[in-house]
């Protein structure tokens, strides 16, 4: 994907930019990967030689957006590519108006090096649209030894995390957040006290018992979401003005978002992410061990998806992120407590988003938007994108707003389909995505 | 960040339209599978019940022409000695063949999967699989990936279906004798105490599921390490008394649970302390409940959840249990490869 960016005139969409409270008919000017211009309808002048060689593109009755960005994906790029590669999951992304993600660091051998996070973004993966690494805390992600989250960053590295293996000892998660708030680099904690999650495959509750599962119990989440925040707060009375940034990702229990919320009313820098699983799903669609309802976090019960949405609804969550996590069929189509956990997410994000938080519980497109491209940009300090303001990267989505549709997993673009969606109707129709001013995706 | 403050409003409640609008199809499976006694309406209980006794009175001879020739795989990823032997009589009463394929003498020691496995034995011409699994919930996979009727003969912590079948066939005949249809009515009255290690057993999961639903009342015992509180939510009529005379003087039916010391996982139980408040013993036995009929799905362990005493005396029903268990099994297998009894 090294052809340079052409020429684009966007025309006649209706431009929300939540970043700029933009939310009307305007035309952008895509120059060189980035925003050239955006101007009332019909404003744009061109150059005659320009106007022959712009590619125009009619955005009548759609939505003009900054292209989404998912600051939580598993490509399983390099060493899984059975599941995944970069291409195929950056083009599945690009297919889900994407233009960004953020790659967890889980991958064979562990993203614990400069040598390989550049390798993730290296031209020759092929990606569609922008892969961001986030760097293992630890070496091997074994919560032991602190990898060198300097060159890490140098690399490219956005973030740094130990992912799926949270760091439990609390010396160690005290030593990478002093390092990673010297490089200026937000700790990523997947939230999971592992000692008390042994041999469990679903949320702890009746369900399970009835299913003959052994549970998570939302303790294991929040427990560990608390003695975080503690950490933080510690830090941050020590520490002269350098702030630790703690990002809490896929919260799943109500315990977990109201410690971050609170966590942030008293000044501490703590943020945290919701899945669509999270806010649509319960314990309930385990079913009869459907291996497409178990990820980690697990679905949990009713009322903690109630407060997944109602922390959506009221803002104390910072951002929609998917955790889309393929895997083949083979690995999926196994009893249920030795299937991997995960499901794909980047083609129905913001589908169910659409359908769901703006559809049924009226949550303003401007905020939705905000919660896909605006708020994760900026929680990753990504600079110049969630964003269509001038100057910005030409990383843009366009989309029908209102068009229903049905989701196929049999029809997606990433190399896996375990999806629980299968079948879902969606709303909000992908039509276009540009990254840095090319045409990665239309339909 | 930039939340928009404004529209944060605390109090609002999440609109209940979501659980309704979501569809989550149940798998489809073979109407000759029994994966769940809660898939089981009472018509197709009373239904196999009468089969069994039928089965049971039949000629022999006579009997073995049901299914002459007819394939039927055990596949066993568990040892077992009651309810393999007992499938296995069952259908070669009825002249089926059986093969037995076990995890110790086969492909699934070199890495075969369930699936894998599954087709292999539909292949080489299995009409039905009886399967014994340590995974909850493999029975579905089988079911899924094959399309056979599937026979669950206990799948991990979860269900062994026959056993519930086995016992309510031996609390009728103790209970109700010659009661010849169940309805929701049938056990009414009737307190049936399980007791020992309910957190780990699938014999407790699936008569707690079926019981209630004829009426009885089903009272779980033990200590909170082998029995969490959560285990009487799992749906009604289920009860949880800690204090073992207690529980004994108000029972009906008196059911006896071995510790599975193989799935403790780490566990510390001290086992003098159980024998001491859990242990059913003659004297026990005598003071509080001298008429109720003792079950135990086997295998005892002598002297930890009973006595010996009590094993082998008059109120014990363990040998009955045994012989309805062929009974019931021969009702289900014939179920499994027979849709016209499927259709009752």
């Amino acid at each position: 994907m090294n052809l340079p960016a052409p020429l684009t005139l966007l025309r006649g969409g209706r431009l929300i930019d939540p970043a700029s409270g933009i939310d009307e008919k305007k035309d952008l000017l895509l120059r060189d990967g980035h925003v050239a211009e955006v101007a009332a309808p019909g404003r744009v002048r061109l150059s005659p030689e320009d106007a022959a060689r712009a590619l125009t593109l009619d955005a009548t009755g759609l939505v003009v957006a900054p292209g989404l960005i998912d600051i939580h994906v598993h490509l399983r790029e390099p060493g899984q590519t059975h599941k995944e590669t970069i291409a195929t999951g950056t083009a599945a992304a690009a297919a889900g108006g994407f233009t960004a993600v953020a790659a967890m660091p889980n991958t064979t051998p562990t993203n614990d090096s400069p040598e390989i996070t550049r390798w993730m973004q290296s031209p020759e993966r092929n990606a569609s649209v922008r892969v961001f690494p986030i760097g293992a805390a630890t070496r091997a992600l074994k919560g032991e030894q602190l990898n060198d989250f300097a060159a890490l960053k140098a690399a490219g590295a956005v973030a740094v995390t130990d992912d799926g293996h949270p760091i439990l000892r609390d010396n160690i998660m005290r030593e990478v957040l002093i390092a990673a708030t010297r490089h200026g680099l937000p700790v990523i904690q997947h939230a999971e006290d592992t000692r008390l999650t042994e041999g469990a495959s679903m949320n702890a509750g009746p369900v399970a018992y009835r299913l003959g599962l052994r549970g998570m119990s939302p303790e294991a989440e929040y427990g560990l979401v608390e003695r975080d925040i503690r950490l933080v707060a510690e830090l941050e009375r020590e520490s002269k003005g350098a702030r630790p940034h703690l990002h809490v990702a896929h919260t799943s229990t109500a315990q977990a978002v109201a410690a971050v919320h609170q966590a942030r009313r008293n000044g501490l820098r703590v943020t945290c992410e919701v899945a669509p699983h999270h806010f649509l799903l319960t314990e309930q669609h385990v079913g009869c061990y459907n291996t497409h309802a178990k990820m980690n976090p697990p679905l949990r019960s009713e009322a903690d998806r109630d407060a997944m949405i109602q922390g959506i609804l009221d803002g104390m969550v910072d951002a929609i992120a998917t955790d889309h996590a393929p895997h083949a069929a083979h690995e999926k189509e196994v009893e249920f407590e030795r299937a991997p956990n995960g499901i794909t997410g980047l083609e129905t994000a913001l589908g169910l988003c659409l359908q769901w938080l703006h559809g049924e519980w009226r949550l303003p497109l401007s905020r939705v938007l905000s919660l896909l491209s605006t708020q994760p940009a900026a929680l990753l300090g990504f600079k110049g994108r969630g964003t269509l303001a001038v100057g910005s990267f030409a990383d843009v989505v366009i989309f029908d707003p209102d068009a229903k549709w049905i989701w196929r997993a049999a029809d997606s673009r990433s190399r896996s389909r375990n999806s629980p969606f299968d079948g879902w109707t969606m709303r909000g129709r992908v039509r276009y995505t540009l990254s840095e001013g090319r045409l990665v995706y239309s339909a | 960040m930039t939340v928009d403050r404004q529209s944060v409003r605390a109090s609002r409640t999440v609109p209940n339209s979501l659980p309704a609008s979501i569809p989550f199809a149940a798998m489809p499976q073979h109407p000759g599978s029994l994966l769940s006694v809660a898939d089981l309406t009472l018509d197709q209980i009373t239904h196999i019940l009468a089969r069994a006794s039928a089965l049971e009175s039949e000629d022999p001879l006579a009997r073995a022409h049901r299914l002459a020739k007819r394939r039927i795989a055990l596949l066993f990823y568990e040892s077992s000695t009651r309810t393999r032997t007992s499938f296995e009589l069952a259908a070669k009463s009825l002249g089926a063949d059986t093969t037995l394929v076990s995890s110790l003498s086969s492909s699934i020691e070199k890495g075969e999967s369930l699936k894998d496995t599954g087709l292999t034995l539909r292949a080489l011409g299995a009409q039905a699989i009886i399967l014994r699994h340590p995974s909850s919930g493999a029975p579905w996979l089988l079911s899924q990936v094959t399309g056979l009727p599937i026979l669950n003969a206990g799948d991990g912590l979860h269900e062994h279906p026959s056993q519930a079948l086995l016992d309510l066939r031996t609390i009728l005949a103790c209970l109700r004798p010659g009661v010849a249809s169940i309805t929701a009515d049938t056990l009414t009255g009737v307190t049936v105490t399980i007791t020992g290690d309910i957190l780990h057993s699938r014999v407790a999961r699936s008569n707690m599921l079926l019981l209630p639903r004829l009426g009885a009342r089903v009272q779980l015992c033990g200590p909170p390490a082998l029995l969490p509180a959560i285990a009487a939510e799992i749906g009604p009529g289920i009860i949880i008394e800690r204090d073992f005379d207690r529980a004994l003087a108000s029972s009906q039916i008196v059911m006896m649970l071995r510790i599975q010391a193989e799935r403790l996982a780490g566990l510390q139980l001290d086992l003098d302390e159980y024998r001491r408040d859990f242990q059913l013993s003659a004297q026990r036995l005598a003071a509080y409940a001298p008429t109720a009929p003792v079950l135990h799905p086997g295998p005892v362990i002598r002297g930890l959840e009973l006595t010996a005493e009590v094993a082998d005396g008059a109120q014990s029903r363990i040998l009955d249990q045994v012989r309805n268990g062929v009974a019931i099994r021969m009702a289900l297998v014939e179920r499994a490869l027979d849709s016209s009894g499927v259709t009752q």
